[in-house]
């Protein structure tokens, strides 16, 4: 189990952050990253419309693979760590990795998804007469689960922790709180990926 | 942290991505054929009385950071909007048509506005009057701070 404990919050709040937790100064939105992200965006698009093979190819296994190692390292690997790490380490740490989690999970997300439908339909592997067509609506479904959980808890615990962090007092019990139900679903999300892995090698090899 | 009680609004949420995703797993999973409809739009239907019922509810809540929602929320819509977009760019470069389009469609108009609400919500329900605005928040989006 991990150990998310922060200090309880002390009569001291009034003088300004908890003990534990230096307020630093960091971008939520890294504004640097915004044109990287366009810039993916417009690839994705280019290739949906010219329908070629091998950009779909491409964005596609690019943006899984991204997707895949970072889910497995963040769940399996960093996630530990992190909630054994000492507090203004912690809160170092996340301030710099968490804004670019947040450009960068729903971008790979989205180069993955997209240009991977549009390679199936062009490959004709989302049709039902495909003889692994049991496989990818497994798939679907594993991507399915993935995104609820991405987006109904991981992404609004990010953001929501990250705003606390930019407060002139953060509060330790709701970053533990949130940071909690981050590592826990990081850690629910890799190991949904080895699902993956095990999926795409099976397509891979027929 | 903040003990009032709220509604069930990530729970509500979540359940409502889930369906309309079953609803949308449905339909791809059968591709070319031709089925019934009847229970993709249930799925969307139930999906969107889900949200539904949870702006409702989240309207009733009394002394709720409606500023500090709505400054999240705005921008956390623009980028859904913006993925509901290229998903829905790929159906129509794809020649989906009738029926599925329709669901689909609005299928992304309920993820699209039920995720920034999501969003919104986890951070305005830890929101202290006392705690001041997040100076970065706008600014790093490129706006000014309206923010009190």
């Amino acid at each position: 189990m991990v150990d998310l404990t922060l200090p309880a919050p002390g009569a001291s709040v009034e003088a300004g952050a908890p003990p534990g937790i230096e307020r630093l100064d960091f971008e939520i939105v890294p504004r640097k990253g915004l044109v990287i992200v366009a810039a993916a965006l417009v690839l994705l698009i280019v290739a949906i419309a010219v329908n070629k093979l091998w950009p779909l190819m491409f964005l596609h296994v690019a943006g899984g693979a991204a997707w895949t190692i970072i889910d497995l390292f963040l769940g399996l690997v960093l996630g530990p760590i992190l909630g054994r790490l000492s507090i203004p380490a912690r809160v170092e740490f996340t301030t710099k990795l968490m804004p670019k989690m947040l450009l960068i999970m729903p971008t790979v997300v989205t180069l993955t998804l997209a240009a991977g439908w549009q390679l199936g339909t062009k490959l004709g592997t989302v049709l039902t007469s495909y003889h692994n067509h049991g496989w990818v609506v497994a798939s679907f479904i594993v991507v399915g689960v993935m995104s609820v959980l991405a987006l109904g808890l991981l992404e609004p615990a990010n953001i929501a922790v990250l705003i606390e962090l930019k407060k002139p007092r953060p509060r330790p019990e709701v970053i533990e709180h949130l940071m909690k139900r981050f590592i826990y679903c990081a850690g629910i999300l890799g190991a949904m990926q080895v699902a993956t892995l095990v999926i795409m090698t099976k397509f891979a090899t027929g | 942290m903040n003990d009032r009680r709220l509604p069930p609004v990530t729970e509500l949420a979540m359940a409502s991505l889930a369906l309309i995703i079953a609803g949308g797993i449905y339909l791809s999973s059968h591709l070319p054929r031709h089925l019934p409809l009847a229970p993709a739009v249930a799925l969307l239907a139930a999906s969107a009385l889900l949200l539904a019922g949870n702006l409702i509810a989240l309207a009733r809540v009394r002394d709720f950071a409606w500023e500090r929602f709505f400054q999240v929320g705005r921008w956390s819509l623009l980028a859904y909007v913006v993925i509901a977009g290229m998903i829905e760019y790929a159906f129509l470069r794809d020649h989906l048509t009738g029926g599925p389009l329709v669901v689909l469609t609005l299928s992304l108009v309920v993820f699209a506005v039920h995720v920034p609400t999501l969003v919104g919500f986890t951070v305005a329900r830890y929101h202290e009057p006392d705690a001041g605005p997040s100076p970065g928040l706008e600014s790093a989006a490129g706006a000014r701070s309206s923010a009190g």
